[in-house]
């Protein structure tokens, strides 16, 4: 299993709204520019353990945050 | 000095509006949406707190609905040139200001058809006035919360509910209400609400916007200006998706650090307690200013149904020479004459030479109203200037 996985947003509105979302639910995210290889409408990306996945995903559902999607690394 | 001009641009601002703007240009000074990194994501952390405080002010669930342009009219122009098309036909109050007026009637020229609800006489609008005025190519309902010009506030709530009812959407101006009287999107019935940050939000000039309810659907609105976003840089077209569609180009950063700062003093004191703050201190003006003998009051009396703005004439005298001396005789700051609302003061039966008018803030204090009232009464009693 990778280490790391992105969650990819059209804005970086979204990205800052997603960062703020999982920190305060106590989770370690870092803002990365968005890898390369990847594509997205926007050239931030919000990095998480991969391990964290599905409860990020949960809780950024939860609190309406638009999110693309969800790439491991 | 006293300031009695916050109907206009709100000062003093709050020490931590000038603190988060000193730090934006110390310590962070990037664009955001652009780059990546640390210091551009530092930058878009700061609009997006103004957008968590605008949207917490006014009510909106979704902070990306908050979007942010350079000033209150340029909200107001995104809306009236984006919703009216040749054909269609707008409904607004006659209390509205020049930022919807001149728009409408460039609009005009094009086959757009404007009616104006009439107001009474104290700037009071009877929401089945407005009701009356639609038609079946009424495409939108603009009312002005409150005057810029006498403060009387109107129902805008009854306003919206008669838009929900035709399916027609509503744009309120908040200009003179956001942060010193209640406004919420959702129980007020409205779609669309243009702020302005520089007035009641204790913000910098330079700032302002457009909250979007859920209840509009953003695909029917077109962008005023298309450009850069930080985001779809490899496409031509602007974004299709909130807040990135109606932001185009770099924004003022500087000031919307300064502008969430503003919103979180507003929302760390209260509305309610600035209202209550701001309405003693304006029926402590009408009631001075309705005392003078050659002095006439514009508008209710009732400082509970207005904001804190008083325009009033002194008899013999024009405003202009009014304000003029209270600047140079007493340090005083207020506005005279037309308040960009010729459609208002003929509303109020105050053309063509406008009023004086006094707007009290946050800081005003009870003695500094006094001392204003002390000056206009001495002016009001001296042989007019030859």
């Amino acid at each position: 299993m990778p280490d790391y996985a992105v969650i990819l947003v059209h804005s970086t509105s979204h990205a800052i709204q997603a960062e703020r979302v999982l920190k305060r639910a106590g989770l370690t995210v870092k803002l990365i520019p968005t890898p390369r290889q990847l594509s997205s409408d926007c050239g931030s990306a919000v990095r998480i353990a991969a391990a964290d996945q599905a409860r990020c995903r949960e809780l950024l559902a939860a609190t309406g945050v638009p999110i693309d999607r969800v790439e491991e690394l | 000095m006293i300031y009695l001009d916050n109907a206009a641009t709100s000062w003093p601002k709050p020490p931590q509006v000038l603190e988060a703007m000193a730090r934006y240009l110390r310590d962070v000074g990037a664009s955001p949406g652009r780059s990546g990194h640390r210091l551009a994501n530092e930058a878009e952390r700061l609009r997006f707190d103004a957008r968590e405080a605008v949207a917490s002010l006014f009510g909106a669930r979704d902070p990306n609905r908050v979007v942010f342009t350079l000033n209150g009219t340029t909200a107001l122009n995104l809306v009236i040139r984006g919703l009216l098309a040749p054909g269609a036909h707008v409904v607004v109050t006659g209390m509205e200001h020049n930022a919807v007026m001149r728009p409408l009637r460039a609009l005009e020229a094009t086959g757009v058809a404007l009616s104006v609800a009439a107001c009474g006489p104290d700037g009071t609008l009877e929401p089945a006035a407005l009701a009356e005025q639609l038609r079946p190519q009424t495409r939108l309902i603009i009312a002005n919360h409150a005057s810029n010009v006498c403060g009387t506030v109107l129902p805008i709530r009854d306003i919206g509910a008669i838009a929900r009812r035709h399916g027609i959407p509503f744009l309120v101006d908040a200009m003179q209400t956001g942060g010193c009287w209640p406004v919420n999107l959702h129980a007020d019935n409205i779609d669309l609400l243009a702020f302005t940050g520089h007035k009641g939000l204790l913000g910098p000039t330079g700032t302002g916007g457009l909250v979007i309810n859920e209840s509009f659907d953003i695909d029917r609105l077109p962008p005023l200006i298309c450009g850069g976003t930080g985001s779809r840089s490899e496409h031509e077209w602007q974004p299709d998706f909130l807040p990135d569609k109606y932001e185009g180009g770099t924004p003022n950063i500087l000031g919307l650090a300064g502008l969430a700062a503003g919103v979180r003093y507003v929302l760390e004191r209260g509305v309610d307690s600035i209202r209550a703050h701001e309405g003693a201190l304006t029926q402590r003006l009408i009631d001075g200013l309705a005392a003078m003998e050659r002095v006439r009051v514009i508008g209710t009396r009732d400082a509970g149904r207005r904001t804190a703005v008083v325009s009033f004439v002194v008899q013999e005298r024009s405003p202009a020479d009014v304000a003029q001396q209270l600047d140079e005789q007493f340090a005083i700051m207020c506005r005279p004459g037309l308040h960009c609302a010729p459609l208002a003061h003929r509303t109020l039966g105050t053309l063509p030479q406008g009023t004086v008018r006094f707007s009290a803030g946050p800081f005003t204090t009870a003695e500094e109203v006094d001392e204003a009232l002390a000056a206009v009464a001495r002016l009001s009693e001296a042989r007019p200037r030859a």
